[in-house]
């Protein structure tokens, strides 16, 4: 085992290039949905179970479920009325199990990366071969039924090896979300390839702020706000990112939908906010200031 | 390391990964029409639930169990508190707007206190099965589980029709369903996927899950969420409002208010409900109605 994934250098948040995003933007914001398929009966992964309760489980099972039966629509229409793009984290079997969710996503123009076969397939414990294999997966039936490239990563469950990152790069894809180190895109160290990492949030994201944080549905629109509030403010000095990551099956319950979609249109009700998708924030950054930020970069010295 | 088996997926597919139900989307079903045009049907369940003194815990304790080395006075207690004085304040605030509820009975509580049972049945309450007791979940393995449901519906039945059915923490084997079809069960509350009902198949028999969301529960908000009561009533009415709105564009919506009397029935906290029923009930067009009417009348209209 490493004590340092040895993906980035040390780059002080005050002391970088300065990050110009199209327009004059302040902030990019991107919205990632999770789009996943959970599987009834998983076979074991030896380093993680699946389901809290022994299978079949129910009611955890049929939670994540509703995101695709009922949840995802709501989401949806809420972002066609604040006018965002999703970028959708798509656990690539979606494509067979429910096609008519892909069309809706793709005829809005949202972008497709990938979070993996099924959410319920981790990436702990494969070998490279087999890894090399999950990522060909997703390349492929993305540009089957979407006819998109695959060029972001999040990792199913976030679930690794300490191949994944590097097999992404040499692959072809362009960005990652699984690194939480920073409020700006950045260089990633691999061994081939080159690859950006952009933020994603675990902060923001629903999942986390519902069921580990425990927020509240009203709660967690101000703290989209303050994040909001914040990065805008920095990104006068700066260009910053903020993604919200969602998951249909937690934002789109009824309960929690009318708060967020208040802080979704507080949000793009800004001017100097850049409504963009993972992939073009990755690529403006990739373009522009991937390179000074590398040299930028101070090593880190193991200790 | 991991078997290569572990990347062959043989349910990949359209739909879903099992049979029990069929993929479908709640957006593009046709409208319901409740009658007398309601826009929301108000579906209020109280469950009557027995925690005994002897837990097993098997093969899970869900919420609201035992917690303390035997004998754990103090929580049997507090649960066997709704059963004397709780139920009888929820009952009382439900009768300000003669709402009848469906009322999930552990069979326990109704041998143990057959005067409750009987009140409730005789003021037109819905009699759901919930199983013998707190403490006897339904579980791949459970001993004799057919007998268990056949009991705990003979129990019941001896008060009253029983055609639905909540598992004690919505937790089932495989064979469950199968069994309550074969027992005369007209609907299940276990699964949390939809906003309307649904049909399942259970061995050739029909059985409809009904919308009995896991989420929007005293339980889960208030003890398994850790908000106040004042959060509580925000999130009962943000859920109203939506579904609301909502069905004068989509169709019926139903609104479950899913209660437990040993949780809202505090003195403290019934207020709460007091405040939500009276918020829903201002509105036109709202139909309360047991899970039972429900069904027959959303059978209606969905042919």
């Amino acid at each position: 085992m490493k004590r340092d994934p040895g993906y980035y250098d040390y780059l002080p948040y005050n002391k970088r290039p300065k990050i110009e995003w199209p327009n004059g933007a302040r902030v990019a914001f991107w919205v990632a949905p999770n789009i996943e398929f959970y599987e009834l009966e998983p076979p074991k992964n030896p380093t993680r179970i699946s389901w809290p309760r022994p299978v079949p489980d129910v009611l955890a099972y049929s939670y994540r479920d509703y995101g695709n039966r009922a949840g995802f629509q709501r989401m949806m229409e809420a972002m066609d009325r604040c006018g965002v793009r999703g970028s959708v984290s798509l656990n690539v079997a979606l494509c067979e199990h429910h096609p008519e969710i892909i069309r809706a996503c793709a005829e809005r123009g949202w972008e497709f990366y990938s979070h993996g076969t099924y959410n319920t397939r981790y990436t702990f414990n494969m070998s490279e071969a087999q890894e090399r294999a999950l990522i060909q997966d997703s390349i492929d039936t993305i540009k089957k039924h979407t006819g998109q490239k695959l060029d972001g990563w999040l990792a199913p469950a976030l679930s690794y090896t300490e191949n994944t990152l590097h097999l992404v790069a040499e692959m072809g894809l362009t960005y990652v979300c699984d690194l939480f180190h920073d409020d700006q895109p950045g260089p990633v160290k691999v061994r081939k390839g080159r690859l950006t990492s952009i933020p994603y949030s675990l902060e923001m994201n629903d999942a986390i702020s519902f069921t580990v944080n425990w927020v509240t549905p009203r709660h967690y629109g101000d703290i989209i706000r303050r994040q909001f509030d914040r990065l805008y403010a920095e990104g006068a000095e700066s260009g910053t990112v903020m993604c919200i990551p969602l998951h249909p099956y937690l934002i789109g319950q009824p309960y929690r939908m009318k708060a967020f979609e208040e802080a979704l249109a507080y949000i793009t009700g800004h001017d100097k906010v850049w409504l963009a998708t993972g992939r073009e924030i990755a690529k403006h950054f990739h373009d522009h200031y991937y390179d000074a930020f590398a040299k930028a970069s101070e090593p880190i010295h193991d200790f | 390391m991991i078997s290569d088996d572990y990347l062959k997926y043989p349910k990949r597919r359209y739909g879903m990964d099992h049979d029990r139900y069929d993929w479908s989307e709640l957006s593009k079903r046709k409208p319901i029409q409740w009658p007398g045009g309601a826009r929301i049907a108000l579906w209020v369940t109280v469950s009557l639930q027995w925690f005994p003194l002897d837990q097993q815990g098997k093969p899970f304790k869900p919420l609201g169990s035992l917690q303390t080395a035997y004998p754990d006075l103090r929580h049997y207690t507090l649960r066997d508190y709704g059963n004397r004085v709780g139920i009888y304040r929820i009952m009382k605030a439900l009768e300000r707007h003669a709402i009848r509820p469906s009322a999930p009975v552990n069979a326990a509580v109704a041998v143990r206190y057959p005067s409750l049972v009987r009140e409730i049945a005789s003021k037109g309450w819905e009699l759901v099965g919930h199983g013998l007791d707190m403490d006897r979940l339904h579980y791949e393995g459970m001993p004799d589980e057919a007998a268990a449901i056949t009991r705990s519906l003979e129990t019941l039945r001896k008060f009253g029709k029983v055609r639905g059915w909540l598992s004690p923490a919505k937790s089932e084997s495989h064979q469950t369903l199968d069994l309550l079809a074969q027992a005369g069960i007209e609907y299940v509350c276990d699964w949390v996927n939809d906003d309307l009902p649904f049909p399942m198949r259970a061995g050739g028999r029909a059985l409809h899950a009904m919308p009995h969301s896991n989420d929007i529960e005293d339980a889960t908000i208030l003890l398994g969420f850790k908000h106040d009561e004042d959060e509580l009533r925000d999130q009962w009415i943000d859920h109203f409002d939506l579904l609301y709105d909502e069905a004068a564009a989509r169709g019926g919506r139903i609104m479950v208010l899913p209660l437990h009397s040993w949780v809202i029935g505090h003195p403290y906290r019934i207020g709460t409900l007091e405040t939500v029923l009276a918020h829903i009930m201002k509105r036109p067009g709202i139909w309360p109605a047991t899970g039972a009417e429900i069904l027959d009348a959303w059978k209606k209209a969905a042919a």
